[in-house]
């Protein structure tokens, strides 16, 4: 939890804001304003910090596995199945 | 010679289904509507292969058909949705703030060795449950910007809201599904997660 003598002063922003702007920082890059008020807030914040660690991490560890799995061998191993296969072929026979 | 090389569209279910298959269902999560959007690829492709410049290979070239029907789809599902701009942004007692705006319960410490790699098909397998778990809108929008890496302005394209309320969007598809994989994934086996 924040202290509460830190929640006060400088620039207003409570988690809950915080949060919000950590996400957006990933789509678009913050006015300056906002950005050092959520890196004043990181400071102090060990959750918000964390926070945006781990939504960084998520992003990282989702963006390699994609890539891996759009190679030819994939990661999931996931077949068409017989039966679709035999459906598109009867398709591509007769479009 | 040194052309890329080409398979005669009869063999193209052997040769690339399954792959177009695998990166369906990682946006859709959906195995029939993935088969459907497999063969809809095929099909748009054998009536444009002279499209084919060959300045890539076959198999890119069917990706990028079957990347197009799968944001075909994604507009069709924000069209009928029932919610146009989204899900409300704030249903009560799923964020985890108390009434300041503080963090009510914040996140979980995930450990040094959090993203492990190498069970990358059970982290993929989390993924898509933890996605499907959340409302279409939130998933495809999620979808689309971290797996499909679009920006988002495209996106709001595809899912027909402004660039705010995508915004909105994705900051709670982050959130919900960050607690979902943090109790699923990350902390699953430090007797930490429930």
């Amino acid at each position: 939890m924040v202290p509460a003598r830190d929640r006060e002063g400088i620039m207003m922003l409570n988690c809950k804001d915080v949060t919000q702007l950590i996400s957006k920082s990933m789509d678009t890059s913050l006015p300056v304003g906002k950005r050092i008020g959520v890196h004043i807030h990181l400071l102090m914040c060990r959750f918000c910090a964390r926070y945006e660690k781990q939504l960084l991490l998520i992003r990282e560890t989702v963006r390699s596995i994609v890539a891996e799995e759009e190679t030819p061998e994939g990661v999931s191993k996931e077949l068409l199945s017989e039966e679709a296969r035999e459906k598109i072929r009867a398709a591509l026979r007769h479009p | 010679m040194g052309y890329p090389e080409r398979v005669d569209p009869s063999d193209w279910v052997d040769r690339y289904g399954d792959y177009l298959f695998r990166c369906a269902l990682l946006r859709l999560r959906d195995r029939s509507a993935a088969e459907d959007l497999v063969q809809e690829t095929f099909l748009a492709a054998l009536k444009n292969r002279e499209t084919f410049s060959g300045g890539s290979s076959e198999a890119t070239w069917l990706v990028g058909i079957l990347k197009h029907k799968i944001a075909d789809h994604f507009r069709r599902q924000a069209r009928e949705g029932s919610l146009p701009d989204g899900d409300p942004p704030n249903q009560p007692g799923d964020l985890p703030f108390d009434a300041t705006g503080h963090w009510a319960s914040g996140p979980t410490d995930w450990g040094a060795n959090p993203a492990d790699l190498f069970r990358q098909k059970e982290f993929l397998d989390q993924l898509a449950e933890c996605l499907s778990e959340l409302s279409p809108n939130h998933a495809n929008a999620f979808t689309l910007r971290e797996i499909e890496g679009l920006g988002t302005r495209e996106i709001c394209k595809v899912l027909n809201v402004t660039e705010t309320n995508l915004w909105v969007i994705l900051h709670r598809a982050r959130m919900l599904l960050r607690r979902c994989l943090e109790t699923r994934w990350f902390l699953r086996g430090t007797g930490k997660g429930s």
